[in-house]
């Protein structure tokens, strides 16, 4: 009975820290999607400069650690100038967890969009439509069914590296256990916490695959 | 009046030459059927006609206008780019594997390019296609996404879309080949209407049946050249060149 008066007394603190985890992912997941768009047309098009920046941009932010990425936005920027401090631990986190996630999910676009049958560009351009209005009314629009299975496993990753921030004292769920084990001497509340963690994932699996058999239903 | 003539097209991929000096000239009205064995050429000459491939050397006049002329894969001289891009839209195309657009229902698809490209308004836009679905016999699928249809009906869809673009031409290319048997008849009836209301038409088929009813000429290709220009009659009962006639033997 004590152990679960203790489980429920964490409650609050705990669902806290879940608030923060689901918003970060969330706010991230969304800004790093529409910035990957960006990203992924840059990086297909025929203009060699915009081409190898947004390739270079890519390759930077999947080749290094999201760890160091948050440090460095976080710790390094102030450091290398005052003007750069960015006093908000959340919007440090939303902005290394953005930039980072539109690494990835550029690489899922592009894939998308190559998916498209060369058909459809065809068909576009014999009706006299531009590469611009072909991509905007045909090729996005298309792609976006195709994106919502891997977009949904980026989302799944990205709630559970934003365990990460604690690194930078925001309280998410993970820190929050941490806080709440060492300052009550137990391991008890990391059962909760993970038991959160699994609600979390589980509900949102079943949101996009909701969008997915909808889209389906459509086309 | 010529629609389109052509000056020595040549195409080649690498080595191959898939187009040997193919000079042409289709007049206003006429319904010509091309015919020859696969690799001849057939889709490259229309693909090339609508831009959608490069050729190597020659020329395209559309009305008697220089469109393009190409020497070495290079343009050497093109109509001037406004005038370029509208008589580009005076050619419709069909392709085998319709390439109607999934994300956009029956109406949508024959809109879009009349609303995006014409700059018509919705309404004047969804009364020229709902005319033409009904003129393809689809006024109740109109709502439909292609996924539901037939191929049959998504072919039929796809006539209408280009029609919608008001072309002076309309080139098929094998409309109905990548049809289940039981559905040529409906694309091929829809064309035969076409075909009858003065259309000019280039069809890239080997529906002999058709070639007879409404051909104004037969073209046999082989090799990338033209080798045999006829009407159907002459072509189909009296080949003259050897190719021809194993070519008809082996689809007859």
């Amino acid at each position: 009975m004590d152990t679960l008066q203790h489980m429920l007394s964490w409650m609050p603190a705990l669902l806290n820290g879940a608030k923060i985890t689901i918003a970060l992912t969330i706010c991230a997941t969304v800004a790093g999607l529409i910035f990957s768009f960006f990203l992924a047309l840059g990086k297909m098009s025929r203009n060699i400069i915009i081409s190898k920046i947004c390739s270079a941009y890519i390759f930077f932010f999947r080749g290094t650690p999201l760890l160091m990425q948050l440090y460095f936005i976080y710790y390094a920027l102030p450091l290398l100038s005052p003007v750069l401090t960015i006093n908000n631990r959340f919007l440090a986190a939303f902005i290394a967890y953005s930039l980072n996630s539109a690494a990835y999910c550029a690489e899922i676009v592009r894939a998308a969009i190559q998916s498209i049958d060369s058909g459809q560009f065809e068909a576009a351009k014999v009706l006299g439509l531009s590469h611009g209005q072909t991509m905007r009314l045909l090729i996005i629009p298309q792609s976006i069914r195709r994106l919502v299975p891997p977009i949904g496993n980026e989302f799944i990753m990205m709630l559970k590296d934003a365990s990460l921030v604690s690194i930078i004292a925001l309280a998410d769920l993970t820190k929050v256990t941490r806080s709440i084990s060492s300052s009550d001497a137990t391991t008890l509340v990391y059962i909760p916490a993970m038991i959160i963690y699994l609600i979390i994932t589980a509900f949102f699996t079943f949101v996009f695959n909701r969008i997915e058999a909808k889209m389906e239903e459509r086309e | 009046m010529s629609i389109i003539r052509t000056e020595n097209l040549n195409n080649f991929y690498g080595d191959l030459q898939v187009l040997k000096d193919i000079n042409m000239e289709i007049e206003q009205g006429e319904v010509w059927v091309i015919i020859g064995p696969s690799g001849a050429g057939k889709s490259t000459l229309l693909r090339s006609l609508i831009t959608l491939e490069d050729f190597t050397s020659g020329k395209i006049f559309l009305d008697d206008e220089l469109f393009i002329h190409r020497e070495d894969s290079k343009v050497v001289e093109q109509m001037e780019a406004s005038r370029y891009k509208q008589k580009l839209l005076e050619m419709g195309m069909v392709f085998q594997r319709f390439n109607l657009f999934p994300n956009k229902t029956v109406l949508g698809n024959v809109t879009l390019a009349p609303m995006n490209v014409l700059g018509k308004s919705e309404e004047e836009a969804n009364e020229i296609a709902l005319n033409l679905i009904n003129r393809v016999g689809l006024s109740d699928k109109v709502d439909f996404y292609p996924s539901k249809l037939s191929g049959g009906q998504q072919q039929r869809v796809a006539i209408a879309r280009a029609l919608a673009m008001e072309p002076e031409i309309m080139l098929f290319d094998e409309p109905t080949s990548a049809l289940d048997p039981e559905l040529v008849g409906e694309v091929l009836n829809v064309m035969k209407d076409l075909a009858t209301q003065g259309m000019t038409m280039m069809v890239v088929s080997h529906e002999m049946g058709f070639a007879r009813e409404v051909a104004d000429k037969v073209i046999f290709m082989a090799d990338g050249a033209i080798l045999e220009t006829g009407t159907p009659d002459e072509l189909f009962t009296n080949p003259k060149t050897d190719k021809a006639r194993q070519f008809l033997a082996s689809i007859l």
